[in-house]
């Protein structure tokens, strides 16, 4: 059974339509978590963060109280926010950043205050042109609030926050390569070492880099504890999480549903929820977490939807999207179209990602279109071998960063998954779907 | 002689000062460059380079880097219509044809009037919307040809310019106050943290 009750820690304003408005934010609570931090010793406020055992919502899933720790050995420098969310099908930090930008800049404030530093950036996507104006307007009333800038609400403590636009760059979601950015440079991922920008950030300065959705749990947490976020979920999953359900469903959308209480059939099918797919046909398959994460079948729509439960079985929850096919959804057709997408976001900078990419998008396309040939398989799947060695869960690297091991996950998924439906595809001379 | 308008420049000198270093004002500057001419024209990138305190060539090598930056003139709405995995099943591939046929141009081109210039695009984040198009990055969540047609001569007689302005995605963006505070007090600040963390620690060891 769905459990549809989960408290709506991140999504509570949704229902007003002047969400986004200061007025409505102080009617709801809105910057009491930061009061009651700042009555508290910053390594407090970090301590209720660890306890809480959030794991950051931007797709790696590390614990974002580890994160900060890390870096105690050394003062943090800045603190960075990544709103450049691309992931194909995901919306969440839209909504996030449209509906509740006071939210945001709340959890970023008490997080700039756990970690000490005094300049925190916002680097959301310049596609985002409503979010960078409301954003910016809940920024300006926060300083006339007293909330940013000098003496935060009469308290020893100081933080400037800047809006950072960014220009069009799925690999500017890379926390490296978003850094690169901030610094005004062509959006190219770093080589690790050193891993993280705990050791080398902005400017070769510590730097803590968290999500958007990280930011936006962190007020209810200092308001309730982190003993309370964590009593909810379950094992390493902990609290509530949004999933942007996409696709052949009859109600796309976001959905805020406490971790592991529910099922993939619950998110798809339940009225509260999904409700089914467009007209009542039958589920193909569906992607649990982003076009990086490999696909699954109906045979697991029963599994609960938690960071280790998934991973256990090859996947990923990754950024917390969730695409859905049908029985009339040519996965040949979406293969193709995922790994055009990795092959024009690809940087350039490693040769597996930039030619592989390429390779196997051409390679796909003429299996879409006519022109695909029956060892087409065997090279597509040679292909992906030699980007991400083994075809492993998760991923053997032979690239800077993870946008190239996360190239083979939908084709080697679909050519696993649905064989036969290549080779009609060869037969047919294109899609026989079309 | 600033090739910018004096508010623009007003602006990209305050966009400036709000970071540890000018080249990291880079990418919003860029933006402000489209606001005023459409496109990275040759005089801005110029412009920008010396803001930035870097040269031309760091400002182009940088600016092709990113999807939303413009090397050459586009037309007065940028309309671009996604077809990534949730529009594609929605049909975005159908609605991005059909909007060819509507405006008159290829994808990448723009039409003759200088009205239009068509982009297929990635995933633009509004997936419950599906297939998502935007017109200079505003939502219009058209997501049918009738509707896109709607709207198309909606935009050719003016009708939307008050919810679409015209490029720049900072064209709307202001910062009021919000200065950085004094460094001397932000290093008094942590000096004063540092002593309650070490008072503290002798106070429970």
């Amino acid at each position: 059974m769905a459990v549809i009750d989960s408290p709506r820690i991140v999504t509570a304003r949704a229902g007003y339509e002047d969400s986004f408005t200061l007025a409505r934010y102080l009617a709801t609570g809105g910057y009491d978590g930061l009061r009651k931090a700042l009555t508290m010793f910053p390594e407090d406020v970090a301590k209720q963060v660890d306890d809480a055992s959030l794991l950051g919502r931007g797709g790696a899933g590390f614990p974002a109280g580890r994160k900060w720790s890390m870096l105690r050995k050394a003062p943090i420098s800045y603190l960075v926010v990544n709103g450049d969310e691309s992931e194909p099908a995901t919306f969440k930090d839209h909504f996030l950043v449209e509906r509740d930008p006071h939210q945001l800049i709340e959890g970023i404030i008490i997080s700039a205050y756990a970690l000490q530093v005094s300049q925190a950036f916002l680097y959301l996507r310049g596609e985002f042109a409503l979010g960078l104006e409301r954003v910016q307007q809940a920024l300006n009333d926060a300083y006339e609030l007293g909330a940013l800038g000098s003496k935060i609400f009469g308290s020893d403590f100081s933080l400037d926050l800047v809006v950072h636009p960014g220009a069009g760059a799925y690999i500017c979601g890379e926390e490296t390569a978003l850094i690169e950015g901030l610094e005004g440079k062509r959006g190219f991922p770093r080589i690790k070492p050193p891993f993280f920008p705990a050791v080398s950030g902005l400017y070769g300065e510590p730097t803590v880099v968290n999500n958007v959705e990280t930011m936006a749990n962190v007020p209810w947490i200092v308001l309730n504890g982190g003993a309370a976020f964590a009593a909810l979920g379950g094992g390493r999953s902990t609290g509530t999480r949004m999933f942007a359900l996409a696709g052949r469903v009859k109600n796309p959308g976001i959905y805020e549903i406490e971790m592991v209480k529910n099922t993939f059939r619950d998110l798809i099918f339940d009225p509260a929820f999904g409700g089914g797919i467009i007209n009542d046909r039958a589920i193909k398959a569906f992607i649990p977490g982003g076009v990086s994460a490999p696909w699954f079948g109906p045979d697991l729509l029963d599994l609960p939807m938690g960071q280790d439960e998934v991973a256990e079985k090859g996947s990923m929850l990754g950024s917390g999207s969730v695409v859905v096919f049908d029985e009339t959804s040519c996965v040949v057709r979406a293969a193709w179209r995922i790994t055009k997408f990795f092959s024009r976001e690809s940087c350039g900078q490693c040769t597996p990602c930039r030619e592989g990419s390429g390779w196997i998008e051409r390679a796909m396309y003429r299996l879409e279109h006519g022109g695909g040939r029956m060892e087409d398989l065997e090279l597509l799947l040679d292909l992906c071998d030699n980007i991400a060695p083994g075809l492993s869960w998760p991923p053997q690297q032979t690239t800077i960063c993870v946008l190239g091991s996360s190239i083979p996950s939908s084709v080697h998924s679909a050519i696993s998954m649905f064989r036969d439906e290549f080779a009609l595809h060869v037969t047919n001379q294109g899609c026989p779907f079309d | 002689m600033s090739h910018l308008r004096i508010d623009i420049r007003q602006r990209a000198e305050e966009l400036v000062s709000l970071y540890p270093r000018p080249r990291s004002a880079m990418l919003p500057l860029l933006h402000l460059v489209q606001e005023q001419d459409g496109y990275l024209s040759e005089e801005g990138i110029a412009e920008v380079a010396e803001l930035t305190q870097t040269t031309p060539a760091d400002v182009r090598g940088t600016a092709s880097f990113y999807d939303m930056y413009f090397l050459e003139p586009v037309g007065k709405y940028v309309v671009s219509v996604c077809t990534n995995i949730a529009c594609l099943l929605a049909g975005g591939l159908e609605l991005l044809e059909h909007a060819g046929t509507t405006l008159g141009c290829a994808v990448g081109a723009t039409s003759d009037d200088g009205l239009f210039t068509l982009e297929e695009s990635e995933c633009l984040a509004d997936c419950d919307i599906a297939p998502c198009v935007q017109v200079n990055h505003r939502y219009v969540r058209t997501t049918t040809p009738e509707s896109f047609d709607t709207l198309v001569g909606e935009l050719r007689e003016g009708k939307r310019d008050h919810e679409i302005p015209s490029h720049g995605t900072l064209i709307r963006v202001r910062r009021s106050g919000g200065l950085r505070a004094p460094k001397s007090e932000i290093a008094s600040e942590r000096a004063g943290a540092k002593a309650a963390r070490e008072q503290r620690a002798a106070e429970t060891a």
